[in-house]
């Protein structure tokens, strides 16, 4: 392999891996405010839709990016009403706040279908987005993939470093207790819900913007579900989740250029390989943290105040 | 989740249906997608032709689609349909083959039409197009058209249809450019936009100047486009996503044989038959040959015509296998039909392994 082909191997790792960053960045964040929400792919595909119409009509992906942020938030919306205002059940509201994105997604992108538009530009710095091997990978990549590394960063340092991520993550270790203490218990989660929404509606825009420049109905091909292993791979560190990601895209891509290179592996065993490499990643951790569950402890719970 | 999607998507198509069987004098058609009608691909093309024939016969039929139908949770769907006075209804998809044929059972005097399937019934017609003739005149241009000798292919699924089109797709490569190489990616999926745009830039850092795909969704052309290579069409015309880099597509086109079907139907004629059409009879059409030099759009223009009478068959003998066998029957001008639905070999030249 010449610098080249392992540049490109490399840019492609990092693009496969945008959208699950993104996205289970923001389920990370839920899940520690102690909210299950299985509804990730509904609302990628709602950002996905909703991205692609506005930026096809107003011709900016800046904007396209917003009403995607916009279409998840609305949709994680109706799901923090259900999930944390009513105390209705998690698991069933996710769900059902899935299939209401992948239907709700296909009614309104309906128009769309077949219309294509230029790729996000990438940014482009003279002499810097040249430098052989670092050069496209560093200083050449498109605003998704910049804004994803600073999610990690930020939502790192916002659960580890603030006061307010401090009673977020009290209020998904215990809600009774956090109760107890005086934090709003259901408007944390509700904000957190939002921003879990905001997340999943800008990876579902990366797609349909950046990674493949078209609507179609379907085209998140389950990338919401793999958020959401990415969350439990990661144990719910920001920095762990990143690592998760690079690898399941990395393995994903790998493979597809190791079958392009006839490297004499069979197609299905390679594209297992994320897979496998997932649960690999899996068991080493859980031998790690032997002494018990890693999960937020109120994680799936309805939270009803006792007054 | 398609799944769950195409279930809420059932109910709300089984509340239409309820409400909208009244019309007796027409004849009722039901049409049952594995997609939606928005992959502009499959399902797609099978809805225009629903909606040709619709064209076509006008006030004389009624027509529905379901669309999204997984294939393991089709049986409710296809009886849905023959319980709200649907006489004729199209199953599009290999797998709803056996739902079919049990739904059939129950609704002797429904005509059922299932497509690319080989169980039949008397009530049972099956229909499918030969797709791997459309494959041997683009792989011809991609022999033209090829600067470094190599050719990349996305694949789906390693089953018949698409073996056979790997094969037919390389022998007319090899027919125009002694020289050339193929490299095969398996994506395993039909439709994953994301997966197949990789496939694609994969195929392209190995070298590969033209993009073959035998995936639904555009983004492997598109990634072609993008790099300013050649690529193909899948399914229907693909054209508006990569103006530059598309030479041609294969289109399937239903809308002649679903008007004939419904006419047969209407006239009281409709028999259980086995159609297996290409470009001949215009079931598998070329969208225009463009960004390629007059002497190989010419060339391309004589095989589909070649092919369309007869005169070329892709699969002519011998045709030999990787281990250099020639698999034709003893004194046959081609490969039967049989062979060409169940193949899973290469032909001699294919540099790699069909997966088992």
């Amino acid at each position: 392999m010449n610098v080249q082909i392992i540049e490109l191997v490399l840019v492609t790792i990092v693009t496969a891996a945008t959208p699950l960053i993104i996205a289970s960045v923001g389920e990370l964040v839920v899940e520690r405010a102690g909210v299950l929400n299985l509804g990730v792919e509904g609302m990628m595909i709602a950002g996905a839709a909703i991205g692609f119409a506005v930026a096809f009509l107003t011709g900016s992906t800046f904007l396209g990016a917003l009403a995607a942020i916009a279409a998840g938030m609305f949709m994680s919306l109706l799901f923090g009403i259900l999930a944390v205002g009513l105390a209705a059940n998690q698991v069933a509201s996710g769900l059902a706040l899935t299939i209401l994105g992948l239907g709700s997604a296909g009614l309104a992108g309906a128009s769309f279908v077949g219309q294509k538009r230029e790729s996000a530009a990438s940014l482009y710095i003279p002499g810097l987005s040249d430098l052989p091997l670092v050069g496209k990978l560093v200083f050449g990549e498109d605003m998704f993939v910049y804004t994803a590394l600073a999610l990690v960063i930020a939502v790192s340092w916002f659960l580890n470093r603030t006061r307010a991520g401090l009673a977020l993550r009290a209020v998904g270790e215990n809600h009774g207790s956090a109760h107890a203490l005086g934090l709003p218990v259901r408007r944390t989660r509700m904000l957190a819900v939002l921003f879990g929404g905001a997340c999943a509606g800008l990876a579902g825009g990366y797609l349909s913007l950046a990674y493949t420049p078209f609507w179609s109905p379907g085209m998140t091909a389950g990338r919401g579900w793999i958020a959401l292993a990415l969350v439990v791979f990661s144990s719910w560190k920001p920095w762990r989740l990143l690592a998760g990601a690079l690898l399941f895209g990395g393995a994903t891509v790998l493979q597809l250029h190791a079958q392009a290179a006839s490297i004499g592996l069979p197609g299905q065993v390679l594209s297992a390989l994320p897979y496998l490499a997932t649960i690999l990643a899996l068991v080493v951790l859980s031998l790690r943290n032997r002494r018990g569950s890693i999960a937020p402890g109120s994680l799936g719970t309805p939270f009803i105040p006792d007054r | 989740m398609q799944k769950i999607a195409s279930i809420a998507s059932t109910i709300t198509l089984a509340l239409a249906l309820s409400t909208g069987a009244l019309a007796a004098d027409k004849l009722k058609i039901g049409f049952v997608y594995v997609g939606p009608v928005g992959d502009f691909g499959y399902s797609y093309q099978h809805d225009q032709g629903r909606l040709a024939m619709q064209k076509a016969l006008g006030d004389k039929v009624e027509t529905t689609f379901l669309e999204n139908v997984p294939e393991n949770d089709s049986e409710r769907s296809i009886e849905q349909l023959a319980r709200t006075g649907h006489k004729l209804i199209f199953t599009t998809s290999f797998g709803y083959m056996d739902p079919t044929l049990k739904v059939a059972k129950k609704y002797p005097d429904v005509m059922f039409e299932h497509a690319t399937g080989y169980k039949r019934d008397k009530n049972v017609a099956t229909y499918s197009a030969r797709f791997h003739e459309g494959r041997y005149v683009i792989g011809q241009i991609a022999g033209k058209m090829t600067k470094s000798n190599t050719i990349g292919y996305v694949a789906a699924f390693p089953i018949p249809e698409v073996v056979s089109g790997i094969n037919s797709f390389y022998l007319g490569a090899l027919s125009t450019n002694p020289n050339v190489k193929l490299k095969i990616v398996w994506a395993n999926t039909w439709f994953d936009p994301g997966k197949e745009a990789d496939a694609a830039k994969a195929l392209l850092a190995q070298g590969a100047d033209i993009i073959s795909q035998h995936t639904d969704s555009a983004a492997p052309l598109q990634e072609a486009e993008k790099a300013g290579k050649l690529g193909f069409g899948q399914a229907s015309n693909m054209e508006r996503f990569a103006p530059k880099a598309q030479l041609s597509a294969i289109i399937d086109d239903w809308s002649g044989y679903y008007t004939a079907r419904a006419q047969l139907a209407l006239d009281g004629k409709w028999t259980s038959t086995d159609t297996w059409d290409g470009i001949g009879k215009k079931m598998v059409i070329m969208a225009p040959f463009k960004n390629m030099p007059d002497d190989v759009k010419a060339m391309a223009e004589k095989t589909t015509a070649a092919i369309g009478s007869g005169a070329l068959n892709p699969f002519k003998c011998p045709v030999l296998d990787q281990a250099g066998k020639d698999q034709c029957k003893a004194g046959a001008a081609a490969l039967e039909d049989g062979q060409v639905l169940s193949m899973n070999w290469y032909v001699k030249g294919i540099d790699d392994k069909v997966p088992q």
